[in-house]
């Protein structure tokens, strides 16, 4: 019964198709036999009855060997090509695709597209979407000379991508036109990301290094017989050795981060298991700073749409800090709020630590930036660890807020996109 | 926009002077880009470049303000119209200023790299410029997409470059205590972040104009805007600090 249904679908499309081929010579005979038809003082009945027999002639009369009943499917389920239109081409394409009219409206944008550069509304010109000078010289050029052109196109914020570009006119004289874009951004962003890598590790290794390289100095000449000073000293060397260690596995992490492509999250993380474990797994953390972090979750659904893995490095960095930062207040709370679904849920971590000073704070998200504290804590961070928050949270669409007060404590914030 | 004149060319017009607003901002955008990124790899060539492109800022700017004074003369636009035509001379005026604060970033490129100067005196002019960018960003899609919702974001947001910028003003301070001969990159370079904030201010202007050309009211006011380096002395040594 389904399959008969299909059928006749099919059939009705097919014949369509047809007719709206043919609708010019159609439309041509049909006014030729009007006119005939009343020239001759006829009614018009007469030139209805030949319309019809030619209509059905265009319909059942097969061209170029072609039968009149839709292709046959040649698999199972699947349609034939000539079935489908260009809009189902353009919604299977992974890659953001527009395509605009010869004035650059766009009148369909893909998934991809919506997913890259947010959703657009109908009547919108290309020119206003996309206005970096280059891309505004290509789109007028396309529109001009209606041929292949092809341009490259970055864009610095919200984070860095890039994207080679091409434009083609769609068939022949429809004044349509297809836009595709085409991610590069990882081979860019892997060249960038050995350039800093290499920039950054060695401008924040070398100060380490020149302190060890002067204990051993000291160790090998006026300490050498001194026993309490080398204790002492090995015991700076080691902390600064597990520093650089520590800056290592940061930085990696931030260029792998940096390389990764852009990506919509579709996964569903539960923030509720995902902090249990987080607080889990830093349970020793808490415990050699003496401090208790308290989990208080209010009941109901706290998932969100996102990488499990990075969000679990977002709040891992979070809670450490606060543990670090915070641990004369003695003990951290994580709290949750879903106060209003349309406007996201945050998840909250404050410590009652000595909070940071209001000129720091919009300046602690930066790499390697740190706040000058007592001079035997300044070893404590790598001044990568809310970097690394912030791309994560940029590429999950989420923010991150801080409040503090001096002698208070600081609470963290995260918000995340409603839905 | 398309198709509610019974005058199919009036809808052309209006929407040629949006797509000029949208070449202006692109153009706006690039330079201020372009003009940070001069400045931090002591680029002069670069510099130089956005120099030279202001002009071309400034014609799009006559350009657009000649259209629409036509647009009105000759089709006495009422309503959201007229509201469409006079924000685009609106968003022009603040866009060429942006050019501006641009190019005069560009200007000091060359008496800062005169000497060669320590990283660390660039990365928050960086991050400030990126959340200036971010803003300007912002608030033209909205204008692309005609949505208002993002709007208040924008400007209570703004707070944020106030913030940072007196944070990057303490900090400059405090590099041309350290060392006499960072005096002359570090006044520079506070210009530059004082351009910088300039540009989120003209950036928040926009986000109003957009949201009265979309919503024809003004944007509830909220406003406790201002930056605090105005109070920010220096300790002098020995003070008590």
């Amino acid at each position: 019964m389904e399959e008969g249904g299909k059928t006749a679908t099919l059939w009705l499309r097919a014949l369509r198709a047809r007719l709206l081929r043919y609708r010019v010579p159609l439309l041509a005979a049909a006014i030729a036999l009007f006119g005939l038809d009343l020239s001759l003082g006829g009614n018009g009945l007469g030139a209805v009855i030949a319309l019809a027999c030619t209509a059905l002639v265009t319909i059942v009369l097969a061209e170029d060997g072609q039968a009149l009943s839709p292709a046959q499917p040649s698999a199972k389920g699947a349609a034939s090509i000539d079935s489908m239109s260009a809009l189902d081409l353009a919604k299977a394409v992974q890659d953001p695709l527009y395509i605009f009219d010869s004035s650059g409206t766009v009148i369909y944008a893909n998934e991809a597209a919506i997913g890259a550069f947010g959703p657009i509304a109908p009547g919108v010109s290309l020119q206003l979407k996309f206005r970096a000078p280059e891309m505004h010289d290509f789109i007028g050029r396309v529109l001009k000379e209606e041929t292949h052109q092809s341009t490259d196109y970055a864009e610095r914020v919200p984070f860095e991508r890039a994207f080679r570009v091409s434009a083609v006119p769609m068939g022949k004289n429809s004044g349509l036109f297809v836009l595709l874009f085409k991610d590069q951004s990882e081979a860019r962003r892997i060249d960038r990301m050995r350039a800093d890598f290499i920039a950054n590790a060695s401008h924040e290794l070398r100060t380490p290094l020149a302190s060890i390289a002067g204990f051993i100095e000291t160790l090998r000449g006026p300490a050498r017989n001194d026993a309490k000073a080398r204790e002492n000293f090995l015991q700076i060397m080691q902390s600064q050795t597990s520093r650089m260690a520590r800056l290592i596995d940061d930085l990696l992490s931030l260029s792998r981060l940096e390389a990764k492509p852009y990506f919509k999250p579709s996964e569903r993380v539960d923030l509720r298991s995902l902090l249990q474990g987080t607080t889990d797994s830093l349970s020793h953390v808490a415990a050699e700073a003496g401090v208790k972090i308290d989990l208080d979750l209010p009941n109901g659904s706290l998932e969100v749409a996102g990488n499990r893995d990075e969000l679990m490095q977002v709040f891992e960095n979070l809670l450490e800090n606060a543990c670090k930062y915070g641990s004369s207040g003695g003990r951290v709370v994580v709290s949750a709020s879903t106060v209003d679904p349309s406007s996201g849920k945050t998840i909250t971590v404050t410590d009652f630590g000595p909070g940071i000073a209001e000129e720091h704070i919009p300046r602690v998200t930066e790499r390697f930036y740190r706040v000058e504290v007592e001079p035997n804590n300044v070893q404590k961070g790598t001044g990568l660890g809310l970097a690394i928050v912030k791309h994560i949270l940029t590429r999950h669409g989420a923010h991150l807020s801080i409040r503090s007060k001096l002698g208070e404590g600081s609470s963290f914030t995260v918000h995340f996109p409603p839905g | 926009m398309e198709g509610q004149h019974t005058i199919h060319s009036f809808d052309e017009e209006l929407r040629n002077l949006t797509n000029h607003i949208g070449g202006m901002g692109g153009y706006a955008e690039r330079m201020v880009e372009q003009a940070v990124s001069a400045l931090v790899s002591a680029d002069t060539e670069l510099a130089k470049k956005v120099i030279e492109d202001d002009a071309l800022l400034d014609q799009k700017e006559r350009e657009i303000g000649e259209d629409a004074v036509f647009i009105i003369a000759k089709r006495q636009p009422m309503a959201s119209d007229l509201r469409e035509i006079l924000g685009a001379i609106r968003i022009s005026g603040d866009l060429e200023r942006v050019g501006d604060l641009g190019k005069n970033i560009a200007k000091r490129v060359t008496a800062i790299s005169e000497a060669r100067q320590p990283v660390r005196l660039f990365r928050g002019i960086t991050a400030l410029s990126d959340l200036a960018l971010a803003q300007l960003k912002e608030v033209l899609d909205a204008y692309a997409s005609r949505s208002a919702e993002k709007l208040g974001f924008v400007r209570d947001r703004d707070e944020e470059i106030d913030a940072m910028y007196t944070s990057l003003f303490r900090e400059l301070l405090t590099y041309m205590m350290e060392d006499p001969r960072n005096i002359t990159a570090c006044t520079h370079l506070i210009f530059c972040a004082k351009n910088i904030e300039r540009i989120g201010d003209h950036a928040t202007n926009i986000a109003e104009t957009v949201y009265h050309i979309i919503t024809g009211n003004t944007m509830p006011p909220e406003r406790p805007k201002e930056d605090k380096s105005h109070r920010i002395v220096a300790p002098v040594p020995g003070a008590g600090g």
